[in-house]
């Protein structure tokens, strides 16, 4: 080995590699744009929220109970009455003609079966094809219902149990809130491996890697020197889409943001090692960029960034604490939903260390060992 | 005097069954200039890249400035420089941000690295080019480029793989005026090239066949070898108007053992007794030569072939 490890040659590395980044308007578009689209994206466009359901309303009975009843609906914000219609025709047709997606119908006999002591009925037609929706209209009108009998059993006396079911950490339960931490660490992980599975083999492709072998660098000089950089915008990525979370999206943080990044730091190390040990081993960037995409998909359906991890099968529920990726998931939801801290944290931060070193070793030394 | 600058003997190296270097052993000297020759897929560029310690040597031994490339090949690379065969700097980067990174890369401290800079930007005259992408020069800019990246840590032995190739006429020139000066301070290069003219202003000359080296010596020396002209048959120079046609007509008969067209002129191996009236060269003008390196090439590559 000639010498110890030199700064100067890191920085060198580090500069150069910084220029090839902002001189690519593929890594910037990829870098800069994307994660922003993404963004919008889930926080406006895919609202997998159900909120304000276009619904008509059918009230053939037309007493006070009945109006009450709607109003009900209105109030939950979960529907918003597009239109009252006169008959059974008109209300099918809305439903069909996607118009609305729930039709709710009072039928002449509402006041006097309650009157009457008898179970009042109400039909609520739900469009099952958008499935989220049907769960949502469902749920609510039985709540509304549920309530409604109550308040008609006790009367006039006061309610002796009132429901009021209050969600805890997303009130709202806004999909923004649940999504928005998942993207961020997602795009994180994308970035980290697309920039590092080039690093190499750019380098190799360009026949540039040669004339680097020829000079004192040592293989953790350009390691280093390499990664450094990517970890920085990696890092800047990370912040832009938590300062735009919290600016446009209003997603409150509850814990500190300082928690986020040190557990992020780590995560980023593991899919930077990936991607460099990507980079070692094939001779083509598009073999790197298939590689890199090959491990990123089952880490991102397995991590429970779209798929809650309760619902996945036992196999997978194992398999997906394999990725790095559901850790952090779980632990950006934890800081900046519940406000969680290192004490809850401590065994994800752990996970991470751990995963970030190990594969960053595994890489450093697959390089040295081509480099000699 | 002083030791040799490379003193490699029986190199060779091998890709799996392939043997890509065969029992290599050459010498070069304090400040010559060393030219390599070959066909393509010979092994010139492999053996450069043994002796430099990027491909492990098989057998054989190489000691490069003094020292044995396959136990210290990192002291070695630090005292050399390297021009690949396939421009190899950064496209992407000017010609300024190459020249600082190889800079830092070889450890240069920043008053050295802007003295040493202006000094090749000197002699090789691409200060005018500092903020051009690299990507965009000529090819004889993009070689001087090289050049100047492959100088800055003042090494004692430069390696250049094929540094004419595809560039102009004049450029070719200039380039080889700078080498010239270089080896004059002293540094010695292993040059590898397809041109015959700048293998003979090689002091010596090393020509590799199919992984052997058949000959070395000076340009001089290898036109008087024996086995180029054999005993009792000459070479003829020979201008004639129509050449193509006197040249089919020339190898057709038996008294010419060789015929090939160079330049102007056609050069002949022809058998002593074959007089110029026989060969039907009475009209044209012929002269006596000693055949030229490209001759000597071709024949010493027929002969091997012949042999096995
Ligand atoms: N890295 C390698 N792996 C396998 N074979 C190689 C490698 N490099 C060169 N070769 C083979 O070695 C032979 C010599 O190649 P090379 O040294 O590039 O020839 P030259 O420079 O004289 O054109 C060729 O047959 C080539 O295919
Ligand atoms: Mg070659």
């Amino acid at each position: 080995m000639l010498g110890e490890f030199s700064h100067q040659r890191m920085v060198a590395v580090a500069r150069k590699e910084f220029l090839h980044i902002i001189r690519d308007p593929a890594t910037l578009f990829f870098a800069l744009f994307i994660p922003v689209l993404e963004l919008f994206m889930l926080g406006y466009a895919i609202d997998t929220n159900v909120r304000f359901v276009a619904t008509v309303v059918f009230n053939q009975c037309r007493t006070e109970e009945s109006k009450r009843m709607i109003r009900m609906f209105e109030n939950s914000k979960d529907f918003r009455v597009i239109k009252e219609v006169y008959s059974d025709a008109e209300m099918n047709s809305m439903i069909v003609s996607g118009k609305a997606q729930v039709a709710i119908k009072i039928p002449e006999d509402f006041s006097r079966q309650i009157e009457a002591k008898r179970s009042a009925q109400i039909l609520v037609l739900v469009d099952g094809s958008h499935s989220s929706v049907a769960g949502v209209a469902l749920n609510v009108s039985n709540a509304i219902a549920l309530q409604e009998s109550l308040k008609q059993y006790f009367s006039e006396r006061t309610m002796l149990i009132e429901s009021r079911p209050r969600i805890l950490f997303n009130p709202d339960t806004r999909s923004a809130n649940f999504f928005i931490p998942g993207l961020m660490v997602v795009m994180c992980q994308m970035m980290a491996i697309m920039l590092s599975a080039n690093a190499i083999v750019r380098e190799k492709e360009k026949g540039t890697l040669e004339q680097l072998f020829m000079t004192p660098v040592r293989a953790s000089e350009l390691i280093l020197g390499k990664l450094i950089p990517y970890l920085v915008l990696t890092l800047v990525e990370f912040g832009t889409i938590l300062f735009l979370m919290w600016s446009v999206f209003q997603v409150p943080i509850h814990g500190y943001v300082s928690t986020l990044v040190g557990l992020t730091f780590p995560f980023t190390l593991a899919f930077l090692g990936m991607g460099l040990y990507i980079s070692t081993r094939v001779d083509t960037r598009e073999a790197a960029g298939q590689m890199a995409m090959g491990t990123m998909m089952p880490s991102i359906f397995l991590s429970g960034y779209i798929f809650p991890l309760d619902s996945m099968p036992t196999f997978f529920w194992y398999v997906a604490f394999i990725f790095p990726t559901t850790w952090l998931i779980d632990a950006a939801r934890g800081v900046i939903l519940r406000g969680a801290g290192w004490s809850e944290l401590w065994l994800h931060a752990v996970v991470l260390w751990g995963m970030g070193i190990a594969s960053f070793a595994l890489a450093a030394a697959k390089f040295r060992k081509r480099l000699s | 005097m002083l030791p040799p600058t490379i003193d490699a003997r029986d190199v060779t190296i091998r890709f799996g069954s392939l043997t890509a270097v065969n029992r290599v052993s050459l010498t070069v000297a304090p400040g010559e200039v060393f030219g390599l020759l070959g066909p393509n897929g010979s092994g010139k560029t492999t053996l450069i890249r043994g002796l430099c310690g990027l491909v492990p040597l098989a057998e054989g031994k190489a000691i490069v400035l003094g020292r044995d490339v396959a136990t210290e090949s990192e002291r070695v690379r630090a005292q050399i420089g390297y021009m690949s065969q396939k421009f190899s700097l950064y496209e992407d980067l000017t010609t300024r941000e190459n020249i600082e990174f190889y800079s830092g890369i070889y450890g240069l401290s920043p008053a050295e690295a802007k003295a040493r800079s202006e000094e090749l930007m000197e002699l090789t005259g691409v200060a005018p080019y500092l903020d051009q992408y690299a990507g965009r020069l000529s090819g004889g800019w993009k070689q001087r480029l090289a050049l100047v990246c492959a100088l800055l840590h003042r090494p004692r032995l430069i390696f250049l793989d094929e540094p004419t190739a595809g560039i102009d006429p004049v450029a070719r020139r200039d380039l080889w005026d700078l080498l010239f000066r270089l080896a004059a301070e002293g540094i010695s290069l292993v040059i590898t090239t397809h041109y015959m003219d700048e293998a003979e202003r090689c002091a010596r000359v090393g020509y590799i066949y199919l992984s052997n080296l058949l000959v070395l010596g000076t340009p001089h020396e290898l036109k008087q070898m024996p086995g180029v002209t054999p005993p009792g048959a000459r070479w003829l120079e020979i201008y004639n108007a129509d050449s193509a046609n006197l040249l089919l007509r020339l190898r057709s008969l038996p008294g010419v053992l060789q015929a090939t067209i160079f330049g102007q002129s056609i050069h002949a191996l022809v058998r002593e007794g074959c007089r110029n009236a026989d060969l039907g060269l009475s009209q044209a003008r012929v002269v006596e030569t000693e055949p030229s390196l490209e001759d000597v090439f071709v024949t010493i590559s027929r002969m091997q072939t012949e042999k096995k």
